[in-house]
């Protein structure tokens, strides 16, 4: 008996062993390579000339200017995302299906992400009718956060749902699902250009790790070209 | 005689093994129950969501008002209430179900999330049922 568990033990030993190293070189692989994240969207070639030569630019798919108002009843617009990486999504607060789990999981990047001015939170309220002001700012206090870092925004629907396409997120009122709206559960993550250059699912934990996880590629990419 | 007692044995072993599994389904509906209609609110672990949704794990909501809990469930409530010294305010949806389906609901939530309160009877739940406050 003894001797088979120390031979068990043996084998454990050796087995975490093995999984302590390669993890080990996973780690330096992933740190060697530097990951670049794509850029979704419809991208369009536009020639240009420089120099007498022809030169093809890339014009990638982004989100256009916006004005919405937050739970301070402040305005919102893309002069407060200027420069910044943000992450967006869409939700409503009487909504009794995926958003308290979407808001639990972005709760987790707020959290990540509360001391760095770089980041900002965009949540749009796709039932701006009911979604007020105050309605919001009920709801923000509950969750107790700050709004310089996560906006709750509402506005006029029409343009709301016009965002929504612009993010390729699929929100739209449907007097068929609960709470009387439909809308995708996916987080997007933007980048100082306003690009959109990740999207998760916001009610997967695993998907949000992976989101936190993004969010520096872009902060870095920031340096870089700034240098 | 041999073979008759044979028919016997398999049959009590049948009888066994579908009170079991029944009892087994049972256990897994409140459970099943609770992953359909509540979790996406209440959360895999009972938590809530910070002052917004509040927490099932332990609650004393849960035992202060346990009379109450079953027409809570089928008609859902609103208004201010206090759970662990917090108060909450958000609309609950009422999920229309039967009244074993919300026993077996109930005993889920009430032995689970770090609770540990008795457990109700079906008879207890219809007569709760029976009385709840008019629908508004």
């Amino acid at each position: 008996m003894s001797k088979r568990n120390n031979i068990s033990l043996k084998t454990g030993l050796a087995a975490g062993f093995l999984a302590l190293a390669s993890t080990a070189f996973y780690g330096c692989d992933s740190g060697s390579k530097s990951k670049t994240l794509p850029i979704y969207g419809e991208r369009e070639p536009v020639e240009r000339v420089v120099n007498g030569e022809t030169v093809i630019d890339t014009i990638y798919h982004h989100i256009p200017d916006f004005a919405f108002v937050d739970q301070d009843s402040q305005l919102v617009t893309q002069e407060t995302v200027a420069g910044k990486v943000y992450v967006s999504d869409f939700f409503f607060t009487s909504c009794p299906t995926i958003c308290p789990k979407m808001k639990s999981q972005m709760l987790r990047v707020y959290e990540a992400y509360k001391d760095n001015p770089n980041v900002v939170l965009l949540s749009h309220s796709i039932d701006p009718e009911h979604d007020t002001v105050a309605v919001l700012k009920d709801y923000a206090d509950r969750l107790g956060i700050e709004t310089s870092k996560w906006h709750m925004l509402t506005g006029d629907m029409d343009s709301i749902y016009k965002i929504a396409e612009q993010y390729l997120a699929a929100a739209r009122v449907d007097e068929g699902a609960e709470g009387g709206f439909s809308h995708s559960g996916d987080f997007y993550l933007i980048d100082q250009q306003r690009r959109i250059r990740g999207h998760y699912n916001g009610t997967l934990e695993e998907d949000v790790d992976r989101l936190i996880k993004d969010i520096p590629l872009l902060l870095s990419q920031k340096e870089h070209e700034t240098k | 005689m041999r073979q008759n007692k044979l028919v016997m044995v398999a049959m009590a072993g049948f009888a066994l093994t579908t009170l079991t599994q029944c009892f087994t389904k049972k256990k897994d509906e409140g459970k099943r129950l609770y992953e359909q209609h509540c979790q996406s609110c209440h959360m895999d672990d009972g938590s809530g969501l910070k002052g917004l949704i509040p927490p099932l794990a332990n609650a004393d909501y849960l035992q202060t008002h346990r009379d109450a809990l079953p027409c809570i469930i089928r008609h859902g409530m609103d208004g201010s209430i206090i759970v662990n010294g917090v108060e909450y305010n958000k609309e609950m949806p009422g999920v229309d179900l039967r009244a074993d389906h919300i026993t077996n609901l109930l005993n889920y939530i009430q032995t689970n999330f770090g609770n540990d309160n008795p457990r109700y009877t079906l008879t207890e739940v219809q007569e709760l049922l029976e009385s709840c406050p008019p629908e508004r």
